[in-house]
């Protein structure tokens, strides 16, 4: 049935048809909605679950881990600061092999204090061992919710699961979004099975500690699972489209690149924007393609290097600074493309910080200064501030009053921490480095 | 209820065996009391501290029951999350205890406000702090149930301060301020009156808490061999006390009910208590004559309740 709903609405009515069977969960914008309308379901007995009202995000995942543990199927859902609260736990978590699903709306971490999307938050604990996946619109929430658990929970992965939402841009815009009825859910979704809970008949101990003789097998076994994902992933996605007509990707998604010179690689809901983009060069004669990295873990390091092999320049667009480094997708995105030896110029794109908008005058500098790389252009380059002359040297839309957006925000007279300095001039690319 | 534990009806079985803690270890022995009493079906959960550093080494695992390591902040809201689980799914047993099991650290410092979310929710969980008065396991530093007084390696004795300079915080009161529904506190010199509270807590629904003084030799100065008996001695000098709250559901009383189990008339000597363990040996004579003047108020208060 068709719905007009929300992400997190949509991201709700997954974990409702998925049948969670405990839900611990503290609120936190932008996630709030997803657990208000968990809330209502567990009311009114549309999903017979337990809801537990746990009084931080850190409690909200050990109690998640806890009800995982008696072979129960787990939810929570948190953002942010919440996430990086709880981030002990996921560690707990991933090293207890625990499949959970956990929803977490992109948002910006503080100081400045920042409720807006970005993807610092998830970006920032992509080494604790949590498959993580980056939705693009509202339909991809709710099918990755059912998704989730299928391959969460298949013993050959056994790893809890990080489904990602841009904050507000998808979390808080609403659209059309089919919604399988619960027969077609449950045909694609069996109750959780696992040996890994709690047995009366043979009790087990959990969760132990395992000295350095121990700790590497446990180690190497859970890298293991997470690479062992991507076939599990294939598997599920075929399953998903037989029972329910929608047919997902894998780890990335290309978009016209077969005979790409130019391939931006990007993450969520920006490569609507993205894509857009990549249609009206075309149509303008430019040979230019789009990678949307669905899943950062498993990486999809042999994928991008298949997408991105016949490209003579590949841009990375992230809302994430690794600060004193670069972007981590853009580091990751360099590796595979080193371990398949392919030398191709790479640019960093930094954007949306903060729920900073992309323009789509923006995303077409973007591509024209693909289009013209030189050894003169930075390599990190922040949208909207150091990216000035950015693309000038190729044909452009006429430059809306949206310029206006690289005005910086007023220094406060009362603001005790530094603010930002004026528009950075060209000369601060020198600190980044040039290609 | 079933038939009161004591020394005679006592079961045998150990759940809790195989472990490497110190010798004369207070906090293993309320363990391995308390899941005796508890039986097989309870599921554990212990956080980092003593208890889960010396029972869950790969391969060596000390609990013949279920039981899970909890990060160490989480103990109450993994409890919670075990409880929560097995009713989702129908599969909780009657003789089904989820039990956790936290050193004074883990529970009075960072572990309050998860076991202040679970006795709000008032989940059917029972929580015991096996309190040995100082982050042991770490090596003896001081947590907010430290004592006056006691030398840790983060309140040393030297010539500005002769040890711990803050009062134990009054984890029992704060936690029977939330009407929980079970409360109590036990020392391990007592042991029955411990299996005893750990027997009435089981029977009663909802959160259950249980504050128990086990001495550690390493940490408090004193003989392997007398443990049991400070810690009884502990109690008669009027430094620690045994009482229960049963909240308002349980006792039917507005504000719940306080019960004091032991009101000695007279106690025995705060400064031989004191003078016996290491941990307090830079104490003046001043000093030991204010942690007695901090009892009798204590007292006042406790017997006003």
């Amino acid at each position: 049935m068709k719905r007009f709903l929300s992400g997190d609405e949509a991201l709700a009515e997954g974990v409702r048809l998925a049948r969670s069977q405990v839900i611990s969960a503290y609120p936190i914008t932008p996630q709030t909605v997803v657990v208000e309308r968990l809330s209502e379901m567990v009311e009114s007995g549309q999903l017979e679950a337990e809801y537990i009202h746990v009084e931080s995000e850190h409690s909200a995942l050990s109690a998640a881990m806890g009800a995982s543990a008696t072979g129960a199927r787990t939810f929570t859902a948190t953002s942010s600061q919440g996430l990086l609260y709880m981030a002990e736990v996921l560690t707990y978590a991933a090293g207890g092999r625990f499949p959970i699903v956990m929803m977490n709306a992109n948002r910006a971490t503080a100081l400045p204090w920042n409720i807006y999307g970005d993807q610092r938050d998830s970006l920032a604990l992509l080494d604790h061992g949590w498959i993580q996946v980056y939705a693009q619109d509202n339909q991809e929430a709710l099918d990755l919710a059912l998704m989730a658990y299928a391959i969460a929970e298949d013993p050959r992965v056994s790893t809890p699961f990080m489904v990602n939402l841009d904050g507000f841009a998808l979390t808080h815009t609403y659209e059309n979004v089919d919604v399988p009825e619960p027969e077609q859910a449950d045909a694609f979704l069996p109750p959780y099975q696992t040996s890994n809970c709690f047995d009366f008949e043979h009790p087990v101990n959990m969760g132990y500690s395992a000295g350095p003789e121990f700790n590497r097998y446990f180690k190497y076994e859970a890298h293991r699972a997470m690479l062992g994902a991507v076939e599990v992933i294939a598997e599920v996605e075929q399953r998903f489209a037989d029972v329910f007509g929608r047919r997902y990707p894998g780890l990335i998604e290309a978009y016209r690149t077969e005979d790409a010179d130019v391939v931006l690689v990007t993450l969520g809901s920006i490569a609507g924007l993205a894509r857009a983009c990549v249609d009206e060069r075309r149509a303008a004669g430019q040979r230019v393609g789009l990678v949307r990295i669905r899943y950062m873990r498993p990486f999809p390091a042999r994928e991008l290097a298949c997408a991105l092999a016949g490209a003579k320049a590949v841009g990375v667009l992230e809302k994430d600074i690794s600060f004193g480094a670069e972007g981590t997708v853009f580091t990751n995105v360099n590796s595979a493309l080193q371990q398949a030896a392919l030398p191709v110029p790479t640019l960093n794109f930094i954007g949306g910080l903060g729920g900073d908008d992309i323009s789509l005058d923006q995303m077409e500098r973007v591509f024209a200064t693909l289009e013209n790389v030189s050894r003169e252009t930075s390599r990190v380059v922040f949208l909207g501030v150091n990216d000035a002359g950015l693309g000038e040297t190729a044909p452009r839309a006429a430059q809306p009053a949206a310029s206006s957006r690289s005005a910086q925000p007023a220094a406060s007279p009362r603001a005790a921490q530094p603010v930002p300095a004026n528009p950075a001039p060209a000369e601060a690319n020198d600190a980044e480095g040039r290609r | 209820m079933a038939a009161k534990v004591n020394a005679r009806t006592i079961t045998d079985d150990e759940l809790f065996f195989g472990h490497k803690a110190c010798a004369g270890c207070g906090g293993s022995l309320a363990v391995r009391a308390a899941l005796k009493v508890l039986g097989p079906r309870a599921i554990c959960a212990l956080p980092a501290g003593c208890m889960s550093a010396v029972g869950f080494n790969f391969p060596q695992l000390c609990f013949a029951n279920n039981a899970i390591i909890t990060p160490f902040a989480a103990t109450a809201a993994v409890l919670s999350g075990i409880e929560a689980g097995l009713r989702a799914q129908g599969k909780k047993p009657e003789d089904c205890t989820v039990v956790g099991f936290a050193g004074d650290g883990g529970t009075a410092d960072i572990g309050l406000q998860a076991l202040s979310g679970a006795i709000d929710r008032n989940d059917d969980i029972l929580y015991i702090c096996y309190d040995n008065e100082a982050y042991m396991n770490t090596g003896i530093q001081k947590s907010s149930l430290t004592p006056f007084g006691a030398k840790t390696t983060t309140t040393p004795a030297g010539k500005n301060a002769h040890g711990c300079l803050t009062q134990k915080k009054s984890l029992f009161e704060i936690v029977a301020a939330h009407g929980i529904p079970y409360a109590a506190t036990a020392s391990i010199g007592y042991l029955p009156d411990f299996m005893g509270k750990v027997q009435k807590a089981a029977s009663i629904r909802g959160a259950k808490y249980l504050h128990v003084i086990a001495p550690c030799p390493t940490g408090w100065g004193c003989g392997v061999d007398e443990t049991v008996e400070i810690a009884k001695e502990v109690v008669d000098c009027g430094l620690w006390y045994l009482a229960e709250y049963e909240g308002p559901q349980v006792s039917g009383v507005p504000g719940g009910k306080f019960t004091l189990n032991r009101d000695p008339k007279e106690f025995t000597s705060v400064a031989a208590y004191l003078r016996r363990q290491g941990r307090f040996r830079a104490l003046s004579d001043e000093e030991v004559a204010s942690v007695e003047q901090g009892r009798d108020e204590k007292w006042r208060y406790l017997r006003s309740l």
